[in-house]
């Protein structure tokens, strides 16, 4: 189960609408182990592509540097689908290469960049297997319990 | 000459769990041998091609934080104490 809170949710949503008709990207980073999607971190999708994204491979390195140092991991990777379903398209499934990451997948198909509800999904892709998982809406996270 | 490399997640399987390795090698290509040779199967994961190898399309590599495709590719030169970071595309569709 993916649980995240309202704003970085909203925040998600809003970067897919603001690059429509082109997919939007990025990752919400956490500590290391946690599962928590503390640090939202929207990328450039480098492809600038409604079909298709990849993350800048300068802006790549900065990111996980950065993550690095603070002793985080991309806890989700999402981007968004602006023609189809909010499911891993092959290419999405063939490409995925964080077995520990939540897979998020925002479709714009309905409204585009208006106003409206969107489709908002997470996926866990390993070995090329994709597995549905539920997504928890909440205020905020839970306070992190001690280290 | 020691050279450290930096192994992504889905890699470490190839190095026992470790998050960074060193190898050795003058240049991008050779350093892969290398690590091949201490790390079977990793080889295979970074390059494609039989003749001569390059690098897979979905795979950055970064020399002193440079991304090798702007620098010469495999051919790129490493010199002593530089650092070499490995990291797979993240891409879809």
């Amino acid at each position: 189960m993916l649980t995240i809170d309202q704003a970085t949710y909203d925040a998600l949503v809003a970067h897919a609408k603001r690059d429509q008709p082109d997919e939007a990207c990025g990752v919400v980073a956490g500590p290391e182990g946690s599962d928590r999607p503390e640090r939202h971190v929207p990328m450039v999708n480098a492809a600038g592509s409604p079909t298709f994204y990849e993350f800048d491979s300068t802006e790549l390195l900065t990111l996980y540097k950065d993550m690095w140092d603070r002793d985080e991991e991309p806890v989700v990777i999402y981007h968004s689908h602006t023609a189809t379903e909010a499911y891993p398209s092959r290419t999405d499934i063939g490409l995925a290469n964080e077995p520990g990451a939540h897979y998020v997948l925002v479709s714009t198909r309905e409204h585009g960049g208006a106003e409206g509800p969107v489709d908002f999904r997470s996926f866990r892709i390993v070995d090329g297997e994709v597995t549905e998982e539920e997504v928890t809406v909440v205020d905020h996270l839970p306070a992190r319990s001690p280290a | 000459m020691t050279i450290e490399v930096r192994v992504p997640t889905i890699l470490r399987t190839y190095t026992a769990g470790e998050k960074s390795v060193t190898g050795e090698g003058a240049s991008l290509r050779a350093l892969i041998d290398d690590l091949e040779a201490n790390h079977p199967g990793i080889k295979e994961r970074l390059v494609e091609g039989e003749e001569k190898p390059e690098l897979r399309r979905f795979v950055n590599v970064y020399v002193n934080d440079e991304d090798v495709r702007f620098t010469g590719g495999l051919d790129t030169e490493l010199s002593d104490g530089d650092q070499v970071v490995v990291l797979p595309a993240v891409a879809g569709g």
